[in-house]
């Protein structure tokens, strides 16, 4: 009595064995890799992505995310690794990498530059810091505001961001403690080399929070980047955090009358990392070798992120040179991605909590 | 005549043994249809969820990483600082895992118990590293507390004492703004107090929007249930048409309404209604508005339909025995719409507090739920642990309020139609 079941339930097995063949199939010609979106998404698209296929025959699927590490520890703990390569921010990066969800990344798979400088000298320092990633963007988080809306008088500091007399109107922050405590300390006067140090301290916490509360009831907050450039538009706000590219992007598709101002800027780099344990190791490391190759980057100041190679610089296209942060490193801070992998879930709740208040 | 039970004493052991088997057949075959939803429900579900909550009480990840250090962390009687051996002992097992690139995960779940411990994992981890066995066993406890002046706290190694518990409820404390001190015992949690307070704030908002989709809900059910059936079912299709929309969608409509520049500010600045545009996005008011749109047609559905069930004959035989029309209302028709409405209030009440997109969006600071904690510490915060601890009070916290209900109004009073 027992047979015939089992002679139902044959060609179910055999069609998951036939699913299962095509899978490894695919597996030799596709690669998964996922960024971003937006303006970043279609600039790597167009610089990254397009070209690769063509050059190596390789089908990419590009997908979007929104940052955070839990998709790729959900993956990484189930064994069911669906995505191989990932766009990593710094901030990230480093709790990725030590929580071992991260493959390790040889240097030596990295072309020199089309100068023929070696790898190690044509790389930013700060791009090669990770052996879990090699950096591919330096972009920073700055305000900006729209001359539509914003009065006679003008911003020009980090100080005025939290100068609610000088500048009436609301702000608008993305709703996390990253970059706005870094903000809070830099308004107080701390010196930008000592943010980091006075952050780690109770004290200096209860200052960035104190600062903030200064200007509470102006501060509207938001989750994604890409709200940031609308709320700009539609006077939701009057000084608008965000990504410096995403406002160039508004700038220059959509003529957007927005105003960068770099002052207290905190720049962070974007890396390409791979999933522990993904079955296509080996092709991810040469999609990373050639994705952070001189040419790929060079399209990046298209959305006005800096190339973390020098040798980029001269292929691309000079207006958007004033635009990078690399322009502007002297007015502001790097993001403490070792810091953030201390104090990141402890400041996360103090700043839920803070927000409750 | 005989009797039901005569004839069943008539019946032979045989007979009813072949009844047995028949009523067991009619059970198992019962049984086989719903047996591919019992699976599906097991495999998508229950294992997966009770997966997650068994993290909030079973971690075995510290102890797993340095279980020779625990060992004799355990003799240690949590004053001044543990011994020289353990000290030797903990420098060993942090070359070990060093080697093995493993520091790094010890560094997160030790930053876990004490924060700031991450970099100082790792940066003693490669200080040590740098160390042969020899010298581990002369200098490793003096190396480590070279490193950083947080190994000569008390608190460290209590903090990592209690992470190498593999059963633990601390989760279970932290998610309810306790913490376990070493002197004082059980206490309030000093630097930080929220999920309380969320949990709270979480219940305050489910209850009001209940009661407002009840308010908007019920009038609404009792005109269609008074119409022809067939306009009826037209405008019930303007309830289902939201419902139908997706989740996004709807919400992002309110956004478009609620701004400080939008549709509603607009018509009441440029009508002279108000002068300055008022602030409803970001706000729990915005929260309240728009789940209340969202789960209205949960609200309308159970009562519409219990309420086209009830014969109105009773109603004009309460007005023809004299009760006034407000009389009949209350005393008659309302109590037989309550399991409609009950079950319509439980719907809207469960699902409003575990909601979480739409809080997310437009709720801005005071709108946010304990979902969103949850969401925190899953996406960003990476502790699972803590999540899956709120997210187990969140259930325990639904069951009792369902255990109550069902003690005031009784469960099997629910109708759906």
């Amino acid at each position: 009595m027992a047979r015939p079941p089992f002679h139902r339930l044959n060609p179910l097995i055999l069609s998951a064995a036939l699913a299962g063949g095509c899978g490894v199939a695919l597996a030799q010609e596709s690669l998964t890799v996922v960024s971003w979106g937006g303006a970043y998404g279609e600039a790597q698209k167009k610089h990254v992505i397009e070209p690769y296929q063509k050059d190596t025959g390789v089908r990419v699927l590009f997908e979007d995310y929104t940052g955070g590490v839990a998709e790729i520890k959900a993956q990484v703990e189930s064994g069911n690794i669906q995505w191989d390569v990932v766009d990593f921010e710094v901030i990230d990066l480093e709790r990725a990498c030590s929580e071992g969800l991260l493959e390790e990344i040889p240097r030596d798979i990295l072309p020199p530059g089309v100068d023929g400088t070696p790898a190690e000298e044509d790389f930013i320092p700060e791009a090669l810091a990770s052996e879990c990633a090699i950096g591919n963007i330096v972009w920073s988080v700055v305000f900006a505001y729209n001359e539509r809306t914003i009065g006679d008088t003008r911003p020009a500091s980090i100080q005025d961001f939290f100068d609610t007399k000088k500048i009436p109107g609301k702000r608008a922050m993305r709703k996390r403690p990253q970059v706005n405590m870094e903000w809070a300390l830099l308004a107080d006067g701390v010196p930008p080399a000592q943010v980091y140090d006075v952050l780690a301290t109770p004290e200096g916490q209860q200052r960035a929070f104190d600062k903030l509360d200064s200007i509470r009831k102006d501060l509207v907050w938001f989750d994604s980047w890409s709200q940031a450039p609308q709320l700009l538009n539609d006077g939701g706000a009057v000084l608008v955090q965000s990504a410096n590219g995403r406002f160039y992007d508004s700038i220059r598709q959509e003529n957007k009358p927005f105003v960068i101002v770099w002052d207290g800027h905190v720049y962070d780099l974007d890396a390409w990392a791979i999933v522990k344990g993904s079955p296509k190791k080996e092709l991810a490391l040469k999609f990373i070798a050639y994705a952070t190759g001189s040419k790929p980057l060079a399209g990046m100041p298209d959305i006005a992120y800096g190339p973390t190679r020098k040798s980029s610089m001269p292929l691309a296209d000079q207006s958007a040179a004033p635009h990078l942060p690399t322009a502007h490193l002297e007015k502001g801070i790097q993001a403490g991605s070792e810091f953030w992998a201390d104090y990141g879930e402890s400041l996360g709740e103090k700043f839920n909590e803070w927000l409750l208040r | 005549m005989p009797s039901r039970s005569a004839l069943l004493h008539t019946l032979t052991a045989g007979e009813a043994r072949q009844a047995a088997a028949v009523r067991r057949r009619k059970r198992l075959l019962a049984f086989v249809f719903v047996l591919p939803l019992l699976l599906f429900i097991l495999v998508s579900f229950v294992v997966p969820i009770g997966n997650m909550l068994w993290r909030s009480l079973y971690h075995p990840a510290v102890a797993e990483m340095i279980p020779a250090t625990l060992e004799l962390l355990r003799e240690w009687d949590g004053q001044g600082l543990p011994s020289e051996a353990t000290l030797t002992r903990f420098a060993t097992e942090l070359s070990v895992l060093n080697r093995e690139r493993q520091s790094g995960r010890l560094a997160e779940e030790l930053n876990r118990a004490y924060a700031g411990m991450s970099s100082v994992v790792k940066a003693t981890a490669r200080r040590i590293g740098r160390l042969d066995d020899a010298q581990l066993d002369s200098e490793g406890a003096a190396t480590l507390l070279e490193a950083h002046p947080n190994w000569r706290r008390t608190e460290v190694w209590r903090a990592i004492e209690r992470a190498g518990r593999v059963y633990t409820y601390d989760y279970y404390l932290t998610a309810l703004d306790l913490e376990l001190h070493h002197d004082e015992g059980l206490r309030v949690r000093e630097d930080t107090q929220i999920y309380l307070q969320l949990y709270g704030k979480t219940l305050k908002l489910a209850l009001v929007i209940t009661l407002l989709c009840a308010l908007l809900g019920y009038p609404l059910s009792y005109y269609l249930a008074s119409l022809p059936e067939q306009r009826a079912n037209l405008l019930l299709v303007l309830v289902l048409l939201p419902f139908w929309t997706s989740l996004l969608v709807r919400t992002t409509a309110w956004i478009a309404l609620l701004q400080t520049n939008g549709v509603i500010n607009t018509l009441l600045t440029s009508t002279g209604l108000l002068g300055e545009p008022l602030e409803m996005l970001y706000t729990s008011f915005a929260t309240v508005v728009a789940m209340t749109h969202i789960l209205l047609p949960f609200m309308v559905l159970p009562i519409y339909s219990v309420m086209r069930g009830i014969d109105p004959s009773y109603r004009r035989a309460a007005l023809s025995l004299g009760a006034r029309p407000l009389g009949a209302f209350v005393r008659i028709y309302f109590p037989m719409t309550l399991p409609g409405l009950s079950a319509g209030a439980l719907l809207v009440f469960i699902i409003s507090v575990g909601y979480y997109i739409t809080p997310a969006l437009v709720g801005g600071t005071d709108g946010q739920m304990i979902s969103n904690l949850i969401a925190f510490h899953m996406q960003r915060s990476n502790n699972w642990e803590l999540a899956a601890a709120l997210g187990s009070l969140l259930l325990a916290l639904i069951l009792l309020l369902y255990w109550v209900y069902d003690r005031l109004v009784g469960a099997s009073n629910i109708r759906l139609g």
